[in-house]
C-alpha cells in the first residue's frame, strides 16, 4: 500500500487538508491518491475526512463503552471487557449483555441508519432542510404506527409494520406528487411539508377517539424511545442495515454528481432517474426499520449529515460520514437521556428534538446570513 | 448505409409532454465541424441540442452516435464519447476547482479503482488547456462568472470526448469573457481537431467562429452550411423577422449583421457622421 500526494504542491486558499509537497504553487486537489494490490484498487482519500471519520469512530466506541458501564448498577470497564467475554459475575452479565448492549447497539445502528437516510434525502431535495422529517416520511409512519395501536389494538410487531408501510408509502406518495420531468428539490420538500401536515391531523384526529391508555401508548411511541430494546430489535435493524446500506452507500457517488444539477449529471453518464428511485426507496425503507424500532426519533436524520459535512469539508454529501454521525449523535443522545436526570429516564426523543432545535436555529441563521433562504 | 457523421438524428419529432417543438428533423453534424446552431427565442435550438445529448428523447425518429442509436449504449459510454456543458450547473458548496474538474473522470471510473495517476495527468491537461491550473486550489464560488465558465468547461474536457455539446456557453458573462470562452473552443476545435456543437444567442459570434451554422426557425432548420454562404440579409430577416445589412466583419472578413436603423432617430442623433456613414453605406448596399 502507498500514499503518494495527488499533486505536485499547495496553491494558495488550498484547504490545510493536503501537506505541502515539493514543486511550486500549482494544481492542488485535497485528496492523496490510496494505492492496493499493486495498483488494481486505488481511490482519492482526503486526509481530513480521514481523521474526521477515525475520530467519529473513536468516539462512538467511548460513548458505546460508557453506556455499557454506568448505570444504577455500575459497573468499571475491565469487569464489562470479562462481561463480554461472558467471564465474571451474573449480574453483570445481566446487565451488560441482555440490559445494555443490545440498547447500545440500536442506539448505534438506528443512529447510523437515519443519519445515511438524512443524507440521501438531504442530496436528492437538494436542501439541508431536507429528511424524513420534512418530506412527510415522519407523519406517515406515525399515522400507519398510531392507526395499528388505536384501530387494530396491535402488537409491537405489527406497529412497526404499520409504521413502515405508513412511511414508505408516504415517501412514494410525495414522490410522485415531486415528478416533474424528474424531482426538483424545492418541489418535493414542499409537497412534503403539505402531505405530513395533512397525515399529522389524520393522526391527532385518531388521538382524540381514542381511550386514554391507548392514547398514552400512542404518544410514547411518537416521542420515540429505545427504553424496550433488546436483542429481537438489535437484529431487525441489523438485517435491515445489512441489505439497505450497501445499496445505498454504493450510489453515493452519483447522488454527489446529482448535486451539480440533472444535466450535469446525466452528461456523465449517471441514470438519473433510476438513481433517486432506487436511492429514495432504499433511504425510506431504512428509516422505516429504525422508526420501526425506536418511534420517530426527532432531528438524527436532519443533522447528522450536514454536521459531518461541514467537520469534514467535503464537497458534496458524505454518506458514510453521515452514518458515523448519526450512530454518535444517536448513542450520546440515549446515554444523556438515561442518565441527566436520573433515576428518572428520558425518551431519548426529547433530547433529541432540543438539539436538533438548536441545530435548526443555526442552520437557519446560516442560510440566512449567506442569502439562500 | 454509410453513416453521414458521427452524430445525425432522423426524423425527429421533439416534444415537451404534449407541445410539439420540431417535427421531421433532419440534422447532422459534420465530423471535425465547429457547428453553431442559431435561432430567435423558443425556435427549438436548446430542445435540439438535449435531444442530441440524449437529455431529451425524441417521440420519434432516432439520434446515431458513432454507428449506434444514442439510446442503445449504456449512460456512463455515451459520457465517453459526447460530452455536454449544460446552461447552469451547481457547483456544490466549498468545492475546490481541480476537485470539480475531478468529477469529469466519473464516466472512466471503475467501482474497484476510482482514481488514479492517469486521472491526475488528464485533469491537469484539461484545467492547462482552460487556463485554470492556477486555481486549481481556489473554492469555485469565490471565482468570477468567466473563471467559473472555464471550470466547468475543463470538467467537460477531463471526460475526453473529441464530441462537445455547448448549451449556450457564453450567457451571462460580459463580452471579454464572451470572447474568451469562445477562443477556446474556437483552440479546441482548430488545434485539438474537437467536433463542438453550440448553441449561442449571438449571431455575430456565430458568424464569426462557426464552420458551420445550422439557423432554425419554428423547429425547423431554415437553412444551413458554411455562414459566408447562408448569412443573407434575407436569411436573417426570414428568420429573426427583422431588417438587417450584412457587412464583412472589418477584422475576420466573415458576415457582420447590423440590424437597421428603423425610422433613421439614431443615426440623425448621433450626428453627421453617424449619417453620412449610415448614407453613404446605404446608397452602396442599395446599388450593389
Amino acid at each position: 500500500m502507498t500514499l503518494t500526494p495527488a499533486r505536485s504542491g499547495t496553491s494558495p486558499g488550498a484547504p490545510a487538508a493536503g501537506a505541502p509537497a515539493p514543486g511550486g504553487g500549482r494544481g492542488t486537489r485535497s485528496a492523496r491518491v490510496l494505492r492496493l494490490a499493486g495498483g488494481r484498487l486505488s481511490f482519492a482519500v482526503r486526509p481530513r475526512t480521514a481523521a474526521v471519520y477515525g475520530a467519529l469512530l473513536a468516539a462512538t466506541a467511548a460513548v458505546f463503552a460508557v453506556s455499557l458501564s454506568v448505570g444504577e448498577y455500575t459497573i468499571p470497564l475491565p469487569r464489562v471487557l470479562w462481561a463480554l467475554a461472558g467471564q465474571g459475575e451474573r449480574l453483570d452479565l445481566f446487565f451488560v449483555r441482555d440490559v445494555r448492549l443490545p440498547r447500545a447497539w440500536v442506539a448505534v445502528l438506528v443512529g447510523a441508519g437515519l443519519g445515511v437516510a438524512g443524507g440521501v434525502f438531504q442530496s436528492i431535495s437538494r436542501n439541508p432542510l431536507g429528511s424524513p422529517d420534512i418530506i412527510g416520511f415522519t407523519g406517515g409512519a406515525s399515522t400507519g404506527a398510531v392507526a395499528v395501536i388505536l384501530v387494530l389494538g396491535g402488537s409491537m410487531v405489527q406497529v412497526s409494520i404499520g409504521a413502515m408501510v405508513g412511511g414508505v408509502a408516504t415517501a412514494v406518495l410525495v414522490y410522485l406528487l415531486a415528478l416533474k420531468q424528474g424531482v426538483q428539490g424545492y418541489r418535493l420538500v414542499l409537497v412534503g411539508i403539505g402531505i405530513n401536515a395533512l397525515l399529522l391531523a389524520v393522526r391527532d384526529y385518531l388521538i382524540t377517539r381514542a381511550e386514554l391508555t391507548e392514547a398514552m401508548t400512542a404518544h410514547i411511541w411518537m416521542i420515540g424511545s429505545l427504553n424496550a430494546s433488546g436483542w429481537g430489535e438489535v437484529i431487525a435493524v441489523a438485517s435491515a442495515m445489512a441489505v439497505l446500506l450497501p445499496v445505498i452507500l454504493a450510489l453515493g457517488p452519483r447522488l454527489r454528481l446529482m448535486e451539480m444539477g440533472e444535466q450535469a449529471a446525466r452528461g456523465l453518464g449517471v441514470p438519473v432517474q433510476g438513481t433517486q428511485v432506487t436511492a429514495m426507496l432504499a433511504a425510506s425503507a431504512l428509516t422505516g426499520a429504525a422508526i420501526a424500532v425506536s418511534g420517530p426519533i426527532a432531528f438524527i436524520a436532519l443533522a447528522a449529515p450536514q454536521l459531518v459535512r461541514r467537520l469534514a469539508r467535503t464537497d458534496g454529501t458524505a454518506l458514510f460520514g453521515a452514518a458515523l454521525m448519526g450512530a454518535l449523535l444517536l448513542a450520546a443522545a440515549d446515554l444523556a437521556a438515561q442518565h441527566a436526570l436520573a433515576p428518572t429516564q428520558l425518551p431519548v426523543g426529547v433530547v433529541t428534538a432540543v438539539i436538533g432545535g438548536s441545530y435548526l436555529v443555526w442552520v437557519l441563521y446560516r442560510e440566512w446570513r449567506t442569502g439562500h433562504a | 448505409m454509410p453513416e453521414p457523421s458521427r452524430l445525425w438524428g432522423e426524423d425527429l419529432t421533439l416534444a415537451y409532454d404534449q407541445s410539439v417543438v420540431s417535427r421531421d428533423l433532419q440534422i447532422t453534424i459534420p465530423d471535425n465541424s465547429f457547428t453553431v446552431i442559431v435561432g430567435p427565442n423558443a425556435c427549438g435550438k436548446s430542445t435540439l441540442l438535449r435531444a442530441l445529448s440524449r437529455m431529451l428523447k425524441p417521440s420519434t425518429g432516432a439520434v446515431h452516435l458513432d454507428g449506434r442509436l444514442i439510446g442503445s449504449y449504456p449512460s456512463k459510454e455515451v459520457a465517453r464519447r459526447l460530452g455536454l456543458l449544460p446552461q447552469s450547473s451547481i457547483a456544490p458548496d466549498g468545492i475546490t476547482v481541480a476537485d470539480l474538474v475531478a468529477r469529469g473522470r466519473y464516466p472512466h471510473q471503475k467501482f474497484l479503482k476510482q482514481w488514479s495517476r492517469a486521472d491526475e495527468k488528464v485533469i491537469n491537461e484539461a484545467m492547462e488547456a482552460t487556463g485554470v491550473l492556477d486555481l486549481a486550489g481556489r473554492m469555485v464560488d469565490e471565482l468570477s462568472g468567466g473563471q467559473r465558465q472555464r471550470v466547468w468547461l475543463a470538467m467537460v474536457l477531463a471526460q475526453q470526448t473529441p464530441l462537445l455539446l455547448l448549451d449556450e456557453p457564453t450567457t451571462y458573462l460580459d463580452i471579454a469573457h464572451q470572447m474568451d470562452v469562445l477562443d477556446l473552443c474556437a483552440e479546441l476545435h482548430h488545434d485539438r481537431a474537437y467536433t463542438l456543437v453550440a448553441v449561442l444567442h449571438d449571431l455575430n459570434h456565430a458568424c464569426r467562429y462557426a464552420t458551420h451554422l445550422i439557423a432554425m426557425k419554428d423547429g425547423r432548420v431554415a437553412a444551413e452550411g458554411d455562414p459566408a454562404d447562408i448569412v443573407t440579409e434575407e436569411l436573417v430577416e426570414e428568420v429573426f423577422g427583422m431588417p438587417v445589412r450584412v457587412i464583412p466583419d472589418p477584422e475576420t472578413g466573415t458576415p457582420l449583421v447590423v440590424p437597421v436603423d428603423r425610422g433613421g432617430r439614431i443615426a440623425r442623433r448621433a450626428g453627421a457622421g453617424g449619417a453620412q456613414w449610415g448614407a453613404a453605406e446605404g446608397e452602396e448596399a442599395r446599388s450593389a
